[in-house]
């Protein structure tokens, strides 16, 4: 994990209090974490700790009852979807969430929908200015392409694709947008070892080449404690660990969170 | 020889009437996946919107001041009626768009009289022959149906580039595959209704528009929405495409089946034909010829 330039930051994102509930069910209670720039943080913990709802209240989906998330210096308390893709959060999801209809090139391109400046009139136009910022568009989305290796799937439509590399076009859709944090939820769910060491090195990549800060969920044990900086655990909604891969991987209440207590 | 292809002709370019009207469906359908059963009502609101302020104000007035009534129209549907009920199952959203319907025939019927009106956009309407070369005595086509058809396609192309070309246009594309992932890449919704709404109210206007010129602008128009149905379920639900070929093949099927079917089993058939057949494509084919096929995986 020693990797050539990396610098980790200040606090890019920091969680406070967050208490989410629906209805009588409590699926977050009072968690609080930071997430510096430029690191990779991961959220562990079994099924149902919380983990998909803490990322949907960072980029918007869900709106905690109580606490306040801080980003990029701005306190917040909740937001919408778009507003928060506008600051720079991208994301993928657990049960990908691809544009079905769309070749490879159009899901990608639809990553950078928010760094298109041309009006419509201009772009059915696609004269003088239109036509620069689509070739510029372009050039970036084959930089993905290249970057991913999905050079050869370029024009398929991604429902008929296989799962990994589904989920390796979400990735580069996500990564379209350019984005200051990037939340992966499950990267690696469902993926043969193979595919799996290929997200890895994807996720490192990112991260060591464009500097982009990564919040994510996984459940390989062994793929968090490689890939991350820090672990932050959940359990039942509340935080139980939190600290680098060595440090949790020896905290008590994570072994018996992950192992359960004899009783 | 001649008398079958001025058959086909004329139910083809009768066809395109309904292919206008399905196309507000489609629009809507495939942004929001509500089936908006306002669509006739809107195409009634904005014929009658239209005939009547053309009766103050000459027609090149009067049609955009009707287009922004209509986009003031989706506006106002967006923020009263589906913000509310964002999330919410599509049939509350269907009984919704069937609130709207009522509200807009009785509105606009209040607003602008329930009286049939002519609607003369200045093109003459008497028949006139053409590919007199090739047919002894050429075909009778109908100028009007000639000019229907034109803005028809001048519309499809219009959408086709919108869609395919244009920002906005990837971002309806976006929600209408996945409404969360959508978001999760910065398309705001709700702005992302306004526009297919808007875009609906305008086709609805063009269906008004041209159904008004030939029938007069009453209050059977808003009935014509039911012709769609049978040609949404042949093209499919999703289909700009779908919508346009529905419509030509159930207008000419209508007319052939009069014409040649009419003196052996009795007239009337145009009227039950569109329904039958759709009957059969639900049987053999329920996606439509072009709809996404439905996969259910186990």
């Amino acid at each position: 994990m020693t990797s050539s330039g990396r610098v980790i930051g200040d606090t890019l994102l920091k969680i406070e209090n967050i208490t989410l509930s629906f209805g009588g069910v409590r699926a977050l209670s009072d968690v609080s974490f930071d997430v510096r720039k430029g690191e990779i943080r991961a959220i562990i913990g079994p099924n149902g700790a919380g983990k998909s709802s803490m990322l949907n209240c960072i980029n918007g989906f869900y709106h905690p009852q109580k606490g306040q998330i801080t980003y990029k210096g701005t306190v917040r308390q909740q937001m919408r979807p778009h507003e928060a893709a506008a600051q720079g959060i991208a994301r993928t999801f657990q049960n990908i969430a691809l544009f079905k209809g769309m070749s490879t090139l159009d899901n990608i391109m639809s990553g950078r929908l928010l760094k298109m400046k041309r009006g419509f009139f201009w772009q059915a136009l696609y004269w003088g200015p239109a036509e620069r910022e689509e070739l510029e568009h372009r050039e970036a989305v084959e930089k993905i392409i290249d970057f991913l290796e999905i050079q050869a799937i370029r024009k398929m439509p991604v429902g008929k694709l296989p799962y990994g590399l589904q989920k390796r076009v979400e990735l580069g859709r996500a990564l379209a947008a350019e984005p200051d944090l990037l939340l992966l939820d499950e990267p690696m769910a469902g993926m043969n070892v193979e595919e799996k060491e290929d997200m890895c090195r994807f996720i490192l990549d990112v991260n060591d080449q464009f500097g982009t800060t990564i919040a994510l969920i996984e459940h390989d044990m062994g793929v968090v404690m490689d890939l991350s900086d820090r672990v932050v655990v959940l359990e039942y909604g509340q935080k139980i660990a939190d600290g680098t891969p060595d440090e949790v991987r020896s905290n008590q209440k994570v072994i018996d969170a992950y192992l359960g207590v004899p009783h | 020889m001649a008398f079958f292809f001025e058959v086909v002709l004329g139910g083809l370019l009768a066809g395109v009437l309904y292919s206008l009207v399905a196309l507000g469906f489609v629009l809507i359908f495939k942004a929001s996946g509500v089936f908006n059963f306002a669509q006739g009502a809107m195409v009634l609101f904005a014929a009658l919107t239209l005939v009547r302020l053309m009766g103050w104000v000459p027609f090149w007035i009067a049609f955009p001041i009707t287009c922004v009534v209509m986009i003031a129209l989706a506006f106002i549907i967006e923020r009263v009626v589906l913000r509310p009920l964002v999330n919410q199952e599509g049939i509350i959203l269907f009984m919704a768009t069937l609130g709207i319907a009522f509200f807009l025939e009785g509105f606009g019927q209040t607003v602008w009289g329930s009286d049939i009106y002519t609607l003369d956009l200045g093109i003459p309407k008497d028949p006139m022959f053409i590919l007199e070369s090739v047919f002894d005595g050429g075909l009778l086509v109908d100028k009007l149906d000639v000019f229907a058809a034109a803005v028809a396609g001048a519309l499809v192309v219009g959408l086709a580039l919108f869609f395919q070309k244009t920002k906005v246009g990837l971002a309806l594309r976006a929600v209408a595959d996945d409404h969360q992932a959508a978001q999760s890449i910065g398309v705001p919704l709700n702005y992302i209704w306004l526009v297919v709404w808007s875009a609906a109210g305008i086709v609805a206007l063009v269906a008004g528009m041209v159904w008004g010129a030939k029938l007069g602008v009453q209050f059977s128009i808003a009935l014509v929405a039911l012709k769609a149905l049978p040609v949404l379920i042949l093209g499919g639900f999703t289909s700009v495409p779908g919508a346009i070929i529905g419509g030509l093949i159930i207008g000419m099927g209508e007319k052939i089946s009069e014409v040649y079917l009419g003196p052996i089993i009795g007239g009337g058939i145009e009227n039950w034909f569109a329904y039958m057949l759709a009957l059969i494509f639900l049987l053999f084919r329920p996606q439509g010829l072009f709809g996404d096929k439905i996969i259910e995986r186990v």
